[in-house]
């Protein structure tokens, strides 16, 4: 159920101003509203995209969220790589690592 | 009046969004099939573009997942996307309620559908837009199929789809032009974004340039995610536009494009009785 919120989250600050407002003003208040582990929500107090990305966040969400944190592709890529690199293979969802650590695929 | 013009293409939003990291050679001819779709498109004298795509949690979401959404307003609004990011500068779209609604109800005859009155459009369908009609002059109708979400809407539903919606086409007395969107075999959004399995595109897309049903068919999820990558999901875009169009398909453009995370396609399919 928890990764179901950890989504939620993403998808309402994705697409909605208001949301991403509150982000802004009031991080914790607005992470009361969603039913996270405490590994969910230090993940996302510190917009820690690889430890997500490794919690099964769908990738489309991700990847949002990621460009709204302000990191340019190869660094959003590379956070990915990062998060596989400490906390392991993916644990959910359908956006696993496939590829070598090293292997950069587009040149990212 | 009828179905007057069917093909599908990609909408990575590395198409437009990562445009300048791509080399120009492998860039251009893309784009240049594009404008060659576009020209094809506006050929036909479409009244209105029926663009199926497979969205991305810009409208739908897993408390409330359709397998089959339609839009029905006269108006709509994109990208959902940071424009910055996209490349593409947020604007409203015209859609025709009127033709959305009777499409929707000759669709519901045999596939239920959900229907929705605001709809914010992401790279799915603002990408194509962006090359085949720039201007936004001619009206829209956003068809969502569900690639996205687990359970996905099975690939022979995706069949039924596309035959509910020729038939509703042909029901219709304006001109419909329909474009499915989507990528083939494709990774986004993981580390392993770029990685591209071009055997595979091959042989789906000649499957369905011969319009051949039962291999397009014949692909579990389970070998797609295996072979395709979970991008390799949005092949129910392709399949719903040969069943709508019936005909033999076109492969205007194919190039493995790793920066754009996609193997970048352009195709037209005729259309057959």
């Amino acid at each position: 159920m928890s990764l179901y919120q950890l989504q939620k989250f993403l998808y309402d600050l994705n697409r909605d101003t208001r949301v991403q407002e509150e982000y802004r003003d009031d991080l914790n208040g607005l992470l009361s509203r969603y039913d996270l582990t405490d590994e969910e929500h230090a993940a996302i107090a510190q917009g820690n995209v690889g430890l997500i990305y490794v919690l099964g966040a769908n990738g489309q969400l991700l990847m949002h969220y990621a460009a709204f944190l302000g990191l340019p592709w190869p660094e959003y890529i590379q956070a990915m790589r990062n998060g596989v690199a400490t906390y392991g293979p993916v644990r959910a969802g359908v956006y696993a690592m496939r590829t070598r650590m090293d292997e950069k695929v587009a040149g990212v | 009046m009828s179905l007057v013009f069917a093909g599908v293409c990609s909408h990575a939003p590395g198409i437009t969004g990562r445009a300048a990291m791509a080399p120009p050679e492998l860039r251009e001819p893309l784009y240049a099939a594009f404008r060659g779709m576009r020209e094809k498109l506006l050929a036909a004298r479409p009244d209105a573009l029926v663009i199926v795509a497979a969205e991305h949690f810009a409208n739908f979401f897993m408390n409330n997942m359709p397998s089959f959404a339609i839009g029905m307003a006269d108006a709509y609004e994109g990208p959902i996307e940071d424009p910055d990011w996209l490349r593409i500068a947020r604007t409203q779209v015209p859609g025709n309620a009127g033709l959305s609604r009777a499409l929707i109800q000759e669709v519901m005859q045999t596939v239920d559908v959900a229907f929705a009155e605001e709809w914010s459009f992401d790279h799915g369908i603002m990408v194509p837009l962006h090359f085949l009609t720039p201007k936004y002059d001619l009206p829209v109708i956003p068809v969502n199929i569900n690639c996205q979400g687990p359970p996905l809407t099975p690939l022979h539903r995706a069949w039924a789809f596309g035959e509910a919606l020729r038939r509703a086409a042909d029901k219709v007395p304006a001109r419909i032009a329909l474009v499915g969107t989507g990528g083939i075999s494709h990774w986004p959004a993981t580390p392993d974004s770029g990685k591209i399995n071009e055997a595979w595109d091959r042989a789906l897309l000649e499957r369905w340039a011969r319009n051949d049903k039962a291999g397009l068919l014949s692909y579990t999820d389970e070998e797609t995610y295996r072979d395709a990558g979970q991008g390799g999901f949005e092949i129910r875009t392709f399949i719903s536009v040969a069943a709508a169009a019936r005909g033999a398909g076109q492969i205007e453009h194919y190039s493995p494009i790793p920066i754009f995370a996609v193997g970048c396609t352009v195709a037209t399919m005729q259309i057959a009785l």
